[in-house]
């Protein structure tokens, strides 16, 4: 339980922001964040923890997010276990593509190829075919009833996403506790050694990967509902892709509130970025970008990575500064 | 001898063109101390890959305990009771000391804090008590052998494949290890090891095996091995033995 208690610190103060930002502009920039969070701790259990980077995991958010509105629009049924549906979509899809790359012994840039063309190859499909609404997209009826998952209040909505997000982060952290979790990280750092080990590095890398898929197709999910719409480009596209795997590495790959700060981190500065340059249209996706850039290059492991080292650096300094202090004196 | 917890038989492998395990049998007797040596190139770690099952031989068969293990990967040897080390060491580097052994712990604990304990206490069985909260990539080379010993030893095997682990130490170092893997041999654990550094083999394995080319050439204890005159040429080169035998002579 011990191990939890930063989850609620954190958890309990972003749940008491509705409560003193009544702002909709605000809120709904909260919601964003925190569904970027949520698909970026997928992509960090599969590739923070198990170091399997993946460059598609739009096949898991748009997976989840079109059996969440199809279920509902196609087939009548109801919102809640149609999300819930859409989630173990995500976990049967990454099953699936994992048993298909793993088995195959597929590691580092050949099996980020194959997640991008699983992705490309879905959004294509999703584009076409007549059950996803093709090039149309599908709508879900608006409904603001708690039986549809539908909720009036925009605070709402940021308490479901919030609580998910809470739940990947608990995920997160019983697995880094875990001999799973031991496990993963091994394969990461060494894949050879870990087989020596007693580790089934095949077995552990699809487990991530269908946990990983099942938290994803979740942001899906709630998209939907948030959303009420969904076509190919938003489902399937390499913008989900990016930002699940980019709001991981700058908040720490590999850490349990990585995605997190990185996913606020991230959107802070596209929202800062706009507003610095105002009305020139896409200088701010340069502004952005260049500060990603700065990131990744100045702190590797991330801003908690940042963090921690410099926390090390003051802690190895403060004594040092002290014994000279008293020199001084003497 | 004790009865044999391991046999090779009559294992062949290819590398494209290249021979590189040539019908090799040999056995390790359970609970003792076998050495397997042999020149560069002989065949030595790839025989290790086999029976660790990183290889699928082309050729014969490997038991254990006297079961067909022939083939089956790594993990599941690891499970049954065999570990090695690698020649050129494998350590998790982004992780520290005790995180590396606790991988290998975990194997037949699945509970944290008892694969916490036993990481701990192996960490220090090997010399590795203090540095548990290092980072592995900072340790030295000695030390980083000391890890795989740690790492190995954490699965809690009965057989333990050692690939010079004594390699790249200097004569401290060497002296200090060659105890620790004493006593693992006298906890019940049977060890296969190649080595290069003769001194520790003379003093640790009561058999030795001889791979040259891919072949066993010779096989007995130390002293017997070392006197055989195939052996130095296998080291020396052709008519090696005789030259030397005639300068005993002389």
């Amino acid at each position: 339980m011990r191990a939890l208690a930063p989850i609620f610190v954190v958890v309990a103060a972003l749940a008491a922001v509705p409560l003193v930002v009544s702002s909709n502009v605000v809120l709904n920039f909260l919601v964003v964040a925190l569904l970027i969070a949520l698909a970026g701790q997928g992509w960090n259990i599969l590739g923070g923890y198990g170091g399997q980077y993946s460059f598609g995991h739009a096949a898991f958010f748009g997976t989840g997010a079109y059996v969440t509105a199809v279920l509902q629009v196609r087939y009548g049924v109801n919102a809640w276990p149609a999300f819930a549906a859409g989630i173990a979509s995500g976990a049967a899809l990454g099953a699936l593509i994992g048993a298909l790359t793993f088995r195959s012994g597929l590691r580092g840039s050949y099996f980020a190829l194959v997640t991008l063309a699983f992705a490309e190859v879905l959004r294509i499909v999703a584009s076409v075919a007549p059950i996803t609404g093709a090039g149309v997209g599908t709508l879900v009826k608006l409904d603001l009833r708690v039986e549809a998952m539908q909720f009036q209040s925009r605070a709402v909505f940021y308490w479901v996403i919030l609580a998910l997000v809470a739940a990947s982060l608990v995920i997160a952290r019983l697995i880094e506790r875990s001999r799973f979790g031991v496990w993963l990280v091994a394969v990461r750092e060494n894949e050879d050694a870990a087989r020596a080990l007693g580790v089934d590095a095949t077995q552990v890398k699809l487990a991530a990967m269908v946990i990983s898929g099942a938290v994803t197709a979740a942001a899906g999910c709630f998209y939907v509902q948030y959303f009420l719409f969904i076509d190919a480009p938003i489902a399937y596209g390499t913008w989900i892709s990016v930002e699940a795997l980019l709001t991981p590495i700058i908040g720490g790959v590999g850490t349990v509130f990585g995605p997190l700060l990185g996913a606020l981190v991230v959107k802070s500065l596209g929202e800062a970025a706009k507003l610095i340059t105002g009305d020139a249209p896409g200088l701010d996706l340069i502004v952005y970008g260049a500060v990603l850039v700065l990131v990744i290059w100045l702190l590797p492991r991330g801003l908690i990575g940042g963090l921690a080292q410099a926390r090390k650096r003051l802690r190895r300094r403060a004594p040092a500064a002290a014994a000279t202090a008293e020199a001084g004196h003497g | 001898m004790a009865k044999s917890l391991l046999v090779v038989e009559r294992v062949t492998h290819r590398f494209g063109g290249l021979l590189a395990v040539n019908a090799a049998s040999l056995a390790a007797p359970e609970g003792h101390i076998t050495a397997l040596i042999g020149p560069n190139g002989a065949g030595k770690t790839t025989l290790f890959s086999i029976i660790s099952g990183f290889l699928m031989p082309r050729e014969g068969s490997v038991l254990y305990a006297d079961e067909d293990i022939t083939g089956e990967p790594p993990h599941k040897l690891a499970r049954r009771g065999i570990a090695r080390t690698f020649q050129i060491v494998q350590p998790f580097g982004g992780l520290s000391v005790r995180d590396n052994i606790l991988v290998g712990a975990h194997l037949h604990h699945r509970a944290r804090h008892r694969a916490l304990a036993i990481a701990e206490q192996v960490g220090h069985d090997v010399g590795l008590g203090d540095m548990l909260d290092r980072p592995a990539d900072t340790l030295t080379i000695a030390g980083r052998k000391r890890l795989e010993l740690a790492r190995a030893l954490a699965t809690e095997p009965k057989l333990l494949l050692l690939d010079e682990v004594l390699a790249g130490l200097n004569p401290s170092e060497i002296r200090d290890i060659v105890p620790i893997i004493r006593n693992f041999c006298r906890r019940g654990i049977t060890i296969m090891m190649i080595e290069h550094v003769m001194q520790a083999v003379m003093s640790l394995a009561e058999l030795v095996f001889v791979l040259a080319e891919g072949r066993v050439i010779a096989e007995g204890s130390p002293a017997q091995v070392a006197a055989n005159p195939a052996v130095v040429e296998a080291y020396l080169g052709h008519g090696a033995a005789a030259k030397l035998g005639g300068a005993h002579a002389r």
